[in-house]
Order: C-alpha cells, then structure tokens, then sequence
C-alpha cells in the first residue's frame, strides 16, 4: 500500500499543469491581440500545443502503469466520484485540446512549423467546413476546459482544508 | 513545497491578466473585423475583400532569387498557384469601379509542409504605420470626407500613400494594375542570412480588352481577356537598401534600390468565386515557407488575428448554412 502519488505522476501532474493554464491564457490573448508579439506567442502556441499532445499520452500509459495510492481517509463516497469524473474529464479534455488544434491547422492547410526545427504536413486543399468545426470545438472545449480545471482546483482546496482541520 | 507550485501557476496568470487588462484601450481582432463588416453581415463572405473571382495557373521562376532564399518555389521550374482577383469593401456585390484598392492573392502549395498565402494592394504603401492608426483611418473614411481630411492631416507619415493616391490612375482592368507586398519580409538563404525585401506583381498587359462601366466591369473584362489569352505579371523583388526601415509599411524605398524579376506568373483560368477554391482560403500573408520569413512591421503583424478571425466567422456560416449565401450575387 502507498500513501502518496508516485514521483513520475506528481510531476507530470504539476508540469502539465502549469502547461495547460499557460496554453490557455495564451489562447486567449492571441485570438484577440493585434500587437506583434501575437504572431510569436501563435507560433509558441502550437508547438508546445504538440507538446502537450505528446505529454499526455506518456501520462496515460504512466497513469494505467502505476499503482494509485489509497486514500488515507475514509472518503465520502459522493466526494470520490465526483473527484474520479472530473479526473477522466481533465484527462479527455487534455487529449482533445491538442487534437482540435492539430486539426484545425490541417484542415486550413497551415502547417504547424514546431519551434523553428521541423514543419508538421497539413492538408493541401483547405477544407473551410472541417476548419470550422474544429476551430469551434477548439473554443468551446477550452471553455469547458476552464471550468473543469475551477472546479478541480477547488476540490483540491477544499480537501487540503478539511484535511487539515482534522 | 506545494505553496511553490501554487504559487507558479498563479504567478503566470496574474501576469496574463494583468497584460489583458492593459489591452482594454487597444484594438482587438474581433473589433477591428466588426469594424470591416459594418452594420450588414454578409453571411459566408469575407468581411474585407469580400467581392472577388479565382484565377488558377502557374509560376515560373527563372532561379534568379534562388540563392537568396532558399524556399523551394525560387528554384528554376514551375509551381501552380490558386489566386483571387478582389476589390476593397465588406460588400459580395459591390460595383468594382467604386473600389478604391483592387487586390492580388496567391496561394502556393510547395508540399503539403510548404505553401505559401500573398495578399497584396494596388498601393504600394500603407497611410499609417501601425494597425490602431488604420483603425482610425477605416472610421474617418466611414465617417466621410471631412473626417478623412482631418485624419490625414494628423498623420504626416501619411505622405508617400497620398503622393501615390495623387497620381493613381485605375485603369479598367485586374489584369493592367500592380499588386504591392506592401510589408516587407526576409528573405533566407542556405546559410541562414536575411534579407528585407518587399514584391510586386507587374503587369504585361498594357491596355483592357473591354471598356465596360457597370457594376461587374473589371470581373467580366478578365473572364473575356482569359478567354483569348494567357494573363502575365512579372514578380518584381526590391532589396531594401542602407537606412530602409522594412517595419514601417508607410514609407516608400527609394526608385535606386535593387530589383530582380525573378519569374512569371501566368494566370491561365477563372472560376466564380461561389464554385472555385479560392473562397475557401484563409490568404492570411503569415502563412509562409521555409526561406521567407515575417518582419516585426505592426501592420503585417496585426493581420494574422484580423484574417483568422473573419475567416472564422465566415466558416461557421457556411458550415452552419450549408454554403448558402457565399454565392456571387
Ligand atoms: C492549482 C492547481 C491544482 C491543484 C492544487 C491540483 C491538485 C491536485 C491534487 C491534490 C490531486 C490528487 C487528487 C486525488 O487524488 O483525489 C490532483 C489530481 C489530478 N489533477 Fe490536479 N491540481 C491542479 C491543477 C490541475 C490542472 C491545471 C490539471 C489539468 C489540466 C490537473 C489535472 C489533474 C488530474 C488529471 C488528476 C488526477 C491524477 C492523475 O491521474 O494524474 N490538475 N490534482
Ligand atoms: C493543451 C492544448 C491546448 C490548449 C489548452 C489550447 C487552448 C486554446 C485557447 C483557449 C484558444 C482560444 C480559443 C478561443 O478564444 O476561441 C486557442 C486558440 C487556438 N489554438 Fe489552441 N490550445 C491547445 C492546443 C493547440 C494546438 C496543438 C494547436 C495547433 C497546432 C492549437 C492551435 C490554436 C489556434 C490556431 C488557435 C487560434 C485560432 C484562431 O485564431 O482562429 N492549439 N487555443
Ligand atoms: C492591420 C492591417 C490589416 C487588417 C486588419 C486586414 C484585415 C483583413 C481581413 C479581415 C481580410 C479578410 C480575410 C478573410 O476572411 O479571408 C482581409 C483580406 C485581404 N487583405 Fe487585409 N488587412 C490589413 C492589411 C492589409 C494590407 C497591408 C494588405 C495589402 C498588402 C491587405 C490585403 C488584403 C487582401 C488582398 C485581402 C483579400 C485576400 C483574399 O482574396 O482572400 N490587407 N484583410
């Protein structure tokens, strides 16, 4: 039996944490800034876009690999399911961020130049209405995505406080 | 331990915000595309440019940039393009002869990771120098002459634009004007060196096959010219030369600089922009291969997020209507 998250989990947790609010707000910024840094933090964007599409199946199979530890409290069981279905929500939506964005800029045939050493393919006909329900998945997701990762953030404030109360 | 890490992803975000907050009195990409489309939507189309022809054919380069840049399409051969014939405006149907700019784009696809998108104007110059100013610029000209006049008047950098809207004379042909980069880029060669150039379209043709005056004038004249012919444009590339500043689009390069021509562009048949590939294609002139790359300039650098955010509206209403209303007229 172990107590805590193994080593490889907690720092992809955190690593990965700090990359997905930093996509986010990157996101956010560029679709709307008009300065010249948007051209750059655009580029940033879709290579550490790749990034992470990379990061989370290596955490996927570390996660399926490792044993979980067991809680060290009793835990209310409304508590654990809600905490379980947001988990499997962060992880689907970390696997379809990237994927809506990869697809996006193959279907606008744009290739996505990763941090200026190589070039990823993209569709030589632009197809406008793939393009759209991609770009629009893209948005909604990360919105879901912000909420998801409140209410997670939450949860895990929430039980750092009643831990410590008791 | 875990008061450090919280403390890491807060710190980026108040940054972020904070940087967001200091953007409320700029312009933004979706204020700027309102701004373009104007009171009437006109749902499926570009909201600038919107009226507009494809043209297919291809480009012949004659290996003359090759050794400064090293993009695949500068090396002697051919490459087939996809381009647009447009005017200035927000309005499908709009009377081509009243647009103050006519307009060139090009897509090039060297391979499915090289292509390259152009859009360029009739001007060879900006008015202004940064995309704030030419937000201005687009409300003095909706606001009418005398703002227009005001406008011009507050902005000295405008000199070169008006010097060249002086001498402007349309002609009644797509195929007899010259299209400008406008921006300059680098361009780069095998071992890496930069250099700040900006492109032109020349015409060969010299006089318009029709004298047409209504409302299609300049679409009909080309689809009857195609007909008979091949139309030509030099591509024209200006090196900038000691004190040049390639980020700043209002400010013409002295005649002396040096030119290469370094191919043809042979544009060989139309389609109506309702059927043809062109209405699907985001032109947005960052989208650019190997060897070529962006300046800082703040106009060129201000279009990526104007372009992507017109093309974005445009795609949700032809994906949600179907392709209804991107027809022509
Ligand atoms: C300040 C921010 C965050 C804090 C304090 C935090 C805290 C925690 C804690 C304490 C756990 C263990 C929960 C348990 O075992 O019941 C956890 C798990 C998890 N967290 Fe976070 N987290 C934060 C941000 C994020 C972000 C931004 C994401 C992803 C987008 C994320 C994704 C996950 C996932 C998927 C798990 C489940 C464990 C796994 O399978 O990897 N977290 N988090
Ligand atoms: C974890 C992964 C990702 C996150 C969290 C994320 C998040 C976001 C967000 C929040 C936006 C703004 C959406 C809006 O306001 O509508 C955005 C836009 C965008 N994202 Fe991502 N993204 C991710 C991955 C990617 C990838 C891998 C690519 C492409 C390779 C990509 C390409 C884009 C593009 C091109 C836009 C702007 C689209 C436009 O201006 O029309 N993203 N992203
Ligand atoms: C801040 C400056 C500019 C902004 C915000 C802007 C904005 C736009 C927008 C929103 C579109 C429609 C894009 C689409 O839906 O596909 C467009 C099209 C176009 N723009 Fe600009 N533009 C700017 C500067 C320029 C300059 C300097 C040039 C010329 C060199 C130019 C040439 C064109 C052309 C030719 C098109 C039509 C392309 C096509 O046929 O699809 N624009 N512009």
């Amino acid at each position: 039996m172990i107590s805590r998250y193994p080593y490889s989990m907690r720092l992809l947790h955190w690593s990965m944490a700090a990359l997905m609010v930093s996509m986010l707000c990157a996101g956010l910024l560029m679709v709307r800034s008009l300065e010249p840094w948007q051209l750059t933090l655009l580029n940033m964007h879709k290579s550490f876009g790749l990034v992470a599409a990379l990061l989370i199946v290596v955490r996927t199979v570390n996660r399926l690999r490792l044993k979980l530890p067991t809680p060290s409290e009793p835990q209310n069981r409304y508590q654990s399911a809600v905490a379980n279905t947001v988990h499997r929500l962060l992880y689907a939506l970390m696997f379809l961020m990237p994927l809506t964005g990869l697809l996006m800029q193959y279907a606008a045939a744009r290739p996505v130049d990763v941090f200026g050493a190589f070039r990823l393919p993209a569709a030589e006909l632009t197809d406008i209405q793939q393009f759209a329900v991609f770009r629009e998945l893209h948005g909604l997701l990360a919105v879901v995505f912000m909420g998801i990762i409140a209410l997670h953030i939450a949860g895990a404030c929430h039980h750092y406080l009643s831990a410590r109360r008791r | 331990m875990k008061k450090r890490l919280i403390a890491m992803l807060i710190v980026p975000l108040t940054v972020s915000l904070t940087a967001l907050a200091q953007k409320v009195d700029k312009v933004t990409a979706q204020q700027f595309v309102d701004l373009q489309q104007g009171e009437r939507v006109y749902a499926g189309f570009r909201r600038a440019h919107a009226k507009g022809i494809c043209v297919t054919g291809e480009f012949v380069s004659n290996g003359r940039l090759a050794a400064f840049s090293r993009a695949t399409i500068f090396k002697p051969g051919a490459t087939p393009f996809t381009g647009r014939f447009s005017i200035a405006g927000n309005n499908p149907t709009a009377p081509d002869l009243k647009a103050p700019v006519r307009s060139l784009a090009l897509s090039f696809v060297s391979s499915a990771s090289q292509q390259w998108r152009l859009a360029m104007n009739t001007p060879p110059v900006t008015a202004v120098s940064d995309p704030h100013s030419f937000y201005q610029q687009l409300q003095a000209l909706k606001a009418g002459p005398e703002a227009i006049t005001a406008f011009f008047r507050a902005h000295p950098e405008s000199a070169d634009f008006l010097a060249w809207k002086a001498r402007y004379q349309p002609t009644a042909s797509f195929a007899t004007e010259q299209y400008h980069s406008i921006n300059a880029f680098y361009l780069v060669d095998e071992s890496g060196q930069r250099r700040a150039v900006r492109w032109s379209f020349e015409p060969r043709a010299n006089k318009p096959v029709t004298q047409a005056q209504h409302k299609d004038a300049l679409h009909d004249e080309l689809q009857q010219r195609l007909a008979q012919q091949t139309v030509v444009f030099d591509w024209v590339f200006t090196f900038a030369g000691a004190g040049d500043d390639e980020n700043n689009p209002a400010k013409q390069w002295p005649d002396n600089r040096q030119r290469v021509v370094v191919g043809e562009l042979e544009i060989s048949a139309w389609q109506p922009q309702s059927s043809g590939h062109c209405h699907v294609i985001n032109f947005d002139p960052l989208v650019l291969p190997d060897g070529i790359e962006p300046t800082r300039d703040p106009i060129l650098r201000a279009r990526s997020a104007a372009y992507a955010e017109s093309y974005r509206r445009r795609a949700w209403e032809r994906l949600t209507a179907g392709g209804e209303g991107a027809k022509n007229d």
